[in-house]
Parts: C-alpha cells; structure tokens; sequence
C-alpha cells in the first residue's frame, strides 16, 4: 500500500502527530494525507513532517485539513507516477538541495591536530560557498565538538544554519563530551534519525 | 495598590503603613497521574504569584472539583500534596471548598503579606535592567509528551521536580537585590507573561533564545510538534508585538509561546546588580539565566533574536 489516509478528526493533540508518526513509520507507505479537524493539529502535524525532511502539502475542504505527507525518499515524479498508474521503470531521483556530510571527527584528516583544524575550518568555509547549501550536516563523535562553545567554525555554522542546512549533533556524544550544555546551535538527534539521513536518497559525504 | 489595569500576578490591598495584603487564586485540572505530585505542583503554582510581588504567604484555601467515581483517599493524596507545599511555604491551610465536578480540578486561593515598599510589580522595569528567568522552559510541550508516552523517566521526573518547586527562593533573592520588577511564567507562555511586564513599565525588552533554559527533550517534542493548544494561542494573541530574528525556527518560536504549570520568575534587575543576584540565586539553588535586557519603548514591545 503506497497510500494511506489517517483520520484524526475528533482526536486532541498530540494524537494526530502520534498517528502521523506510526503511519509513516510503515515501510511501504510512501504518502499519507492525514485529516485534522482543528488548527493547532495542522499546525503541528505539518512542523512534524517538514521538520523530518517530508514534504506537506495542504487542503482544506468542508472545515477539514487534508494534509498530504509526502516521504523524503519519495521523489515528487515518482509519486505522481504511483498516482497516474503507469508502468514507468523505477527511477530513483535525487532529492533537491545539496549533499548530507556524516562528521565524526573535530579535526579534518590524519595527522597534525593544528592542521587537522585548520583544514576543517577551510572545509567549512568551502560549505558556505556551496549553491545549493548542503542539506544536513550530522555532527557524531568528536564531531559535537564543533557545533559547541570554543568550535573554531563558529562562524561559518551559524551562516549555513541561517541558510537553512539541518545541524544534527549526537545526543549520546554530547553527553559523554559533557557538551550538552555548551551546544551553540541546531538540533540534538539520535542514532534513529541519523541513520534515517544516512540510508536517504541523499549523497552522504563522511568527514572522518 | 494593584489592581487590575497593569495584568499584574495578584491584587494587593494595603491595610496600615506596615503591611499590604496579596490575594490571589488559581486552580486547574491534573497534568500528571500521581495526585501528591500534582496537589504539589497546583499549590507551587498557586502561591507563585505571591512570591512574583515579592510577598509572603500567609493563609490557604484549597479549592476542589472532584467526581464521585474516583475513590477519595486519591482526593486526601492532593490535599496532602498541597498542604505539604503550603507548609514549605511558612503558610498555613485555612480551610476550603470542594464541588462535585466530571474532571477533577485543585488549587488554593492565597492570602499573602508584604510591607508597601517591598512591593515588586510587573510595572517598574527600567531601560538598562537584564531580565533573569529562574526556571527552565517547556513544562506544557513536556505534559503533552506525557500524554502520548514520549519521554524518558529522568525527562519526566525533572519536569516535575520543576513544576512542584515554589518560588520562594528566587523571591527572597530578589527582594535582597532590589530587583525593579517581576512577573511569574504560567499560562501566557514566557512571551506572553514578558508582554504584560513590558506593557505596563512602557519598555521594550530583548531576549536572546540561545540563552534562554528550556527542560531537557522539550526542544526535540516542539520539533515533533508535541506543542499545546495554548501556546499557539499566546502567540496568536500578541501578534506583531514580538518581532522574531529570521535565524529562529518555528519550534523555536514555540517554545517561548509554551503555556508554563508552576514557572519561574521573571526578573528585572538594575545591569550593575545582575551578577549578584544571579550568584545568589545559584546560592538558593535555584537554577537561573539572563535572557535578555530591557529598552526603551520601540515599536515592537519584544524582539526575540
């Protein structure tokens, strides 16, 4: 089943987000529309799906919200070739938006630190650059170094962040580095949702 | 000497030269399954605006809506939680009302003491004062999570930790360190609660989001859209007065709108006072922040950068 519909007319938040969650969470389904009765429940429920990389589309029809989830690793053309029927050969289309970096690692290559840092900072100011920006960076390991306090690419994080790339750092990392306190920007993620990006239709470029 | 035109925390009524009384009243329905934590948690709330005005509490009156097919020793475990926080509070419980109602509800109408001159209203911030927030952000994101089963167990015992501290300690350091104006954080969200303070000393306030506490896992809830009703409308009812930075994202936006059980203070201070009253607050072991600063009137009353 590519398709499924979750009503959630008549249920109190967060329940429509719950059901939204489980029904995308189902390996076959590619789209779901999921109907909400009230604005505070299409309101979350479309923060949700953005915020997990899914793309929503929004209809409102007899006082009702249509919300259509669409998956991040269902490209738009493969879905509208699921909808019209035809047997159009399985196309994998890259995403739009620029490639995913994995950075386990606060110093770029082996060898001297000092240059190791200097070389992510030259990495990072390359990022900025890049049209399109990429589109997540997922920082893991020592990598949570460099989106905390004392990050030698402070600067330059903060331009990408503005420019709209997901920043993921590892909750467990920061923990075990006592950074959770000192984390400067983005979002605190777990091993679910980085492998999510990593095993996407996304090209992951690892800095290790 | 306060009434209603500043939205301030509580009326305050002076009877001699020495001494003002403080009433205030609120209640509302359980947030969690444990009813002592929650007669706790509704009797912190309940004496905060107290201690928002920098007064004492004195007398309690519990205030109850309780249905007829829950058994009634979980009623005397609400009771006990609220008549233990009273107590922590130097007041005492001076009786009470109970109806029969489908949900139940429980709070106290609070009767407090300050001297006149220690008043601290919501309407005195100055351009030049920090603004200090003595407890963490997310208590509403984190009972809608609870709701759905989303949260770890530390998560959840920190929330409450959270909700059930009075503010009495924030209170006392305050009025030791001549604070120019307070606010307590409850339904109206940190914004929503910010606006009022800022409406009514005709300032301006900025308040950076970086630094702002928030409890743990309520940042990662609001991305999920774990966000109450509430805090939707806090932001729909202040409208263009907060100007956002463009970097913030939604869920950030959100969570300074999240309705708060039991929040914390929010503190004005004089620039020159900020480091001493922050140092005695983490004396008292209260867990506080600066967050932004006051200005003078602009046309937006709150710019979030």
């Amino acid at each position: 089943m590519n398709h499924k519909v979750v009503d959630c007319r008549g249920l109190a938040c967060p329940q429509p987000v719950i059901n939204t969650k489980k029904a995308l969470e189902e390996a076959d389904v590619k789209t779901i529309t999921t109907i909400v009765d009230n604005d505070v429940a299409r309101q979350n429920v479309t923060l949700f799906a953005r915020n997990a990389g899914h793309q929503v589309d929004e209809q409102q029809k007899d006082g009702f919200y249509y919300l259509t989830v669409t998956r991040s690793d269902v490209s738009p053309v493969a879905k509208q070739t699921n909808e019209s029927n035809t047997q159009a050969p399985a196309v994998t289309t890259v995403p739009p938006g620029g490639p995913v970096y994995f950075i386990t690692t606060n110093e770029f290559g082996q060898g001297s630190p000092d240059l190791g840092e200097v070389l992510m900072k030259s990495l990072f100011t390359t990022l900025v650059a890049m049209t399109p920006p990429p589109t997540a960076l997922l920082f893991l390991n020592a990598g949570a170094y460099l989106t905390c306090e004392g990050t030698p690419v402070q600067e330059q994080l903060e331009k990408l962040y503005a420019a709209g790339t997901t920043v993921l750092t590892c909750g467990t990392c920061l923990e075990y580095y006592h950074l959770k306190e000192r984390l400067l920007l983005g979002n605190i993620s777990n091993m679910l949702e980085i492998n999510t990006w990593l095993s996407g239709q996304h090209k992951v470029i690892t800095i290790a | 000497m306060v009434g209603l035109n500043t939205s301030d925390d509580a009326a305050v009524y002076r009877l001699n030269e020495h001494q003002a009384l403080i009433q205030t009243v609120d209640f509302f329905t359980p947030m969690i399954d444990d009813p002592y934590l929650f007669g706790q948690i509704a009797a912190a709330n309940a004496l905060s605006d107290v201690y928002a005005m920098g007064g004492q509490p004195l007398l309690a009156l519990n205030i109850v809506c309780f249905p007829d097919c829950l058994p009634p020793d979980v009623l005397a475990e609400i009771l006990r939680g609220g008549a233990d926080k009273v107590v922590e509070a130097g007041g005492i419980i001076a009786g009470g009302h109970t109806v029969r109602d489908d949900e139940p509800k429980y709070g106290l109408a609070v009767t407090g003491l300050v001297p006149p001159e220690s008043i601290i209203s919501n309407a005195t911030a100055r351009p030049g004062d920090r603004l200090i927030l003595t407890k963490p952000l997310g208590t509403g994101i984190i009972n809608n999570a609870i709701k759905a089963d989303l949260l770890s167990t530390e998560t959840v015992e920190r929330a409450v930790l959270c909700m059930s501290a009075l503010n009495k300690e924030a209170s006392a350091a305050m009025q030791q360190h001549n604070a120019s104006a307070c606010t307590d954080i409850t339904g109206f969200g940190l914004l929503g609660h910010a606006a009022e303070l800022a409406e009514a000393s005709q300032v301006s306030l900025e308040i950076c989001f970086s630094d702002v506490p928030l409890l743990p896992e309520a940042m990662e809830m609001a991305r999920m859209g774990i966000i109450p009703g509430g805090a939707y409308n806090n932001k729909e009812h202040l409208g263009d007065k907060v100007a956002f930075d463009k970097s913030l994202r939604p869920e950030e936006q959100m969570i300074l709108f999240d309705p708060q059980t039991s929040g914390g203070l929010l503190i004005a201070v004089a620039e020159a006072m900020t480091d001493k009253l922050v140092a005695e607050l983490t004396e008292r072991d209260v867990q506080s922040a600066v967050i932004g600063r006051v200005l003078p009137a602009q046309n937006k009353l709150i710019s979030v950068i």
